[in-house]
């Protein structure tokens, strides 16, 4: 979905304003909702992603934590059992290798309690290569929270998704892991001026192709993007599809757009194995199997950790011609 | 400083319902009437009844998996935690949390199995308190195991920072599931570690209820009136193995023996004899009111009805409801199993 919607005023942001954007109109809706992280407020988040948050909220509202990721994940736990929404950011996705707070109590408190408990928090997950940051600085994790029942997981691609999605997030009576890719941040697009929020588990098709279907997610929708303008020329019609969320995931507008197309390719930053593609392709086989004309292609990241020197690591991750090289291979 | 004479009469009530409470736990599993985790507290009631009778209702209490004399020293009902404990549909938890996870919403305590998570946990509660402006306080009770993890430190440091209303209670029994203390502990005392966060830290014989009660009631204190958490250490003993089925057969009959010595019932029991606070018969009485209580716990959960038998019963409550998820998410995954 575009901001076409002529009437509406519209202005051009980045990703990283868009998410400080949402988190300041729902902290100003809410006074429940508070951000804690890293440098999160006197510099604004490594990224920008809560610039002008402490200006607004003072400190008290928008807390510079301590090096101690368990600390921060585990006090939104704790806040939010006592009743605030907090908002967590890990200033690096890897950096929350301890997910203990995260998996064994956000994801399960409410199940454990038997319904009791209600654990609204958003942990905010800057994710993937930013560019010369080294293997324990670029992972693409989703999968990893993905895999746990008990967790939302979003992953938006464009700042008005981003701001949308963030809104609900926050609202959501749900622990939320909100995967933002660092590519991302510092892309631009439209967004109304006027309130909206996107609900989840709604795909986006970001481009409507009746030869192969691709699905993109995070930073690597853009790139999907640029792949199908590509082969435009070659007369390969792709339509691109953004998940937006990967719990809920909506693999039914997935699924009707391989009924139309036949083939289907997913892409993705993270590695390969266990990756989110193998199982929307999973999930794509479950239910239009009888409808594909060639085998699933996943585009994912090379199995290794990322490497230091950017020539390098621009070798490990999809690039436009892997995307546009696998839409040919299915086309075959 | 005195100690209210009707507290120390509650705060041993307290600790005999611990004890018959656990008792009466052991024997079920026993006779294997449910089967489930199970880490007795058995002679380390003191710390649990005293920092609860320094406590008000609506105060937190953050457990550890070692949890059931916090559950009933915070006035969980006996016939729910047993329940719980056989899994039963009238548990705390609907049979999803157990032993070591019991959850209360209305009096305020969660067990936590993660040993250290409870530390940060704890400190977000405290946040919360703050942030909101109330007066309620949070007591993080733990064993000495959790002192060595990342996140209890992690927990500690930010409480202290922020000056939270957290009392972290560490139950010291001097073992670490099977690892003896002096096998992973360099310090004489955990309450040193304290120091670290500049914060007070205190060591307290854990086998008497009433030095209990009186540093735990000066830690509610300080944390109340807003100047930030205490680090008590409660050095007691574990009586039994880890879990019910460890017969603990690493640690010599001369240590068990010396310890046994140290009943931190018996010894409140003495001191309300002494001091005339309570009669023999008084005590008699109350035990065998409290012993009855926990038989009949036993026989409620014994007689309560299992959860719903399917797999979409096995599937409620992994998502709150939330009108901003798309119709039926949880129930559609219920569906598919």
């Amino acid at each position: 979905m575009s901001v076409a919607s002529k009437s509406v005023d519209v202005k051009t942001i980045t990703f990283a304003q868009a998410i400080a954007d949402a988190q300041a109109e729902e902290m100003e809706r809410d006074s429940n909702v508070f951000v804690v992280g890293e440098d999160v407020g006197h510099l604004g988040g490594a990224f920008g992603a809560t610039a002008g948050l402490i200006e607004k909220f003072g400190p008290g509202r928008v807390i510079d934590s301590p090096i101690s990721e368990a600390a921060i994940e585990g006090v939104a736990v704790g806040a939010a059992f006592a009743g605030m929404r907090p908002i967590a950011e890990i200033q690096y996705i890897d950096f929350l290798a301890y997910v203990d707070p995260l998996v064994n109590h956000a994801a399960k408190f409410r199940y454990l309690s038997g319904g009791k408990v209600r654990l609204p928090m958003v942990t905010r997950l800057p994710n993937g290569c930013k560019g010369g940051n080294s293997a324990t600085h670029s992972q693409s994790l989703e999968s990893w929270f993905m895999h746990v029942p008990g967790l939302l997981v979003a992953m938006p691609s464009t700042p008005y998704d981003a701001k949308g999605l963030l809104k609900t997030a926050i609202r959501s009576n749900n622990s939320v892991v909100f995967i933002e890719d660092i590519k991302a941040y510092f892309t631009t697009g439209e967004v109304p001026d006027e309130e909206y929020t996107i609900p989840f588990g709604a795909a986006d098709i970001k481009r409507r192709g009746k030869d192969v279907t691709v699905v993109a997610m995070g930073y690597m929708v853009s790139r999907a993007l640029h792949a199908a303008f590509q082969l435009e020329g070659e007369g390969i019609d792709v339509e691109v599809i953004d998940p937006r969320t990967l719990n809920p995931l909506d693999i039914d507008t997935v699924v009707d757009s391989v009924k139309r197309t036949g083939r289907l390719v997913t892409v993705h930053q993270a590695w390969r194995t266990c990756g989110v593609g193998a199982e929307i392709a999973t999930q794509v086989m479950e239910n239009a199997f009888d409808y594909l004309d060639a085998p699933v292609v996943r585009v994912a990241g090379l199995a290794t950790p990322a490497p230091y020197y950017t020539k390098l690591e621009d070798l490990v991750y999809p690039g436009i011609d892997d995307i546009a090289n696998a839409c040919r291979k299915v086309m075959r | 400083m005195a100690v209210e004479n009707d507290k120390l009469r509650w705060i041993y009530h307290k600790m005999l319902e611990i004890r018959y409470f656990e008792e009466a736990a052991m024997e079920t599993w026993r006779q294997k009437l449910w089967r489930g985790s199970l880490h007795g507290c058995i002679a380390q009631e003191a710390p649990a009844a005293a920092v609860c009778a320094a406590m008000e209702p609506g105060d937190y209490f953050s457990s550890s998996h070692r949890s059931h004399g916090h559950y009933i020293a915070k006035g969980l009902d006996p016939n729910r935690c047993m329940a719980e404990l056989f899994g039963r549909s009238t548990g705390y938890c609907q049979g999803r949390g157990g032993s070591m996870h019991t959850i209360d919403t209305e009096l305020r305590i969660f067990g936590n199995s993660m040993v250290g998570s409870g530390a940060h946990i704890a400190a977000g509660i405290g946040l919360a308190i703050k942030m909101k402006g109330t007066s309620e306080v949070v007591t993080c009770s733990f064993g000495d195991g959790a002192t060595n993890t990342g996140g209890w430190h992690e927990g500690i440091n930010f409480a202290a920072v922020h000056k939270l209303p957290v009392i972290y209670l560490c139950e010291n029994n001097r073992i670490a599931v099977y690892t003896r203390y002096e096998d992973y502990a360099p310090v004489e005392n955990l309450s040193a570690r304290a120091a670290g966060y500049g914060i007070p830290g205190f060591t307290v014989d854990g086998t008497d209820a009433i030095a209990c009660y009186e540093v735990l009631q000066e830690a509610v204190k300080r944390a109340r009136k807003g100047e930030g958490p205490t680090l008590v250490e409660a050095k007691l003993y574990r009586w039994r193995g880890h879990t019910v089925w460890d017969p603990a057969t690493y640690r010599s009959a001369e240590e068990n023996e010396e310890w046994s010595r140290h009943d931190p019932v018996a010894r409140l029991e003495s001191h309300l004899l002494s001091k005339k606070l309570m009669t023999k018969d008084g005590i008699q009485d109350m035990k065998n009111e409290i012993r009855k209580i926990m038989d009949d716990a036993a026989e409620f959960a014994k007689n309560s009805p299992e959860p719903e038998l399917t797999r979409q019963e096995a599937m409620k409550y992994v998502y709150a409801d939330d009108e901003l998820l798309p119709v039926g998410f949880g129930a559609l995954a219920s569906e598919e199993a």
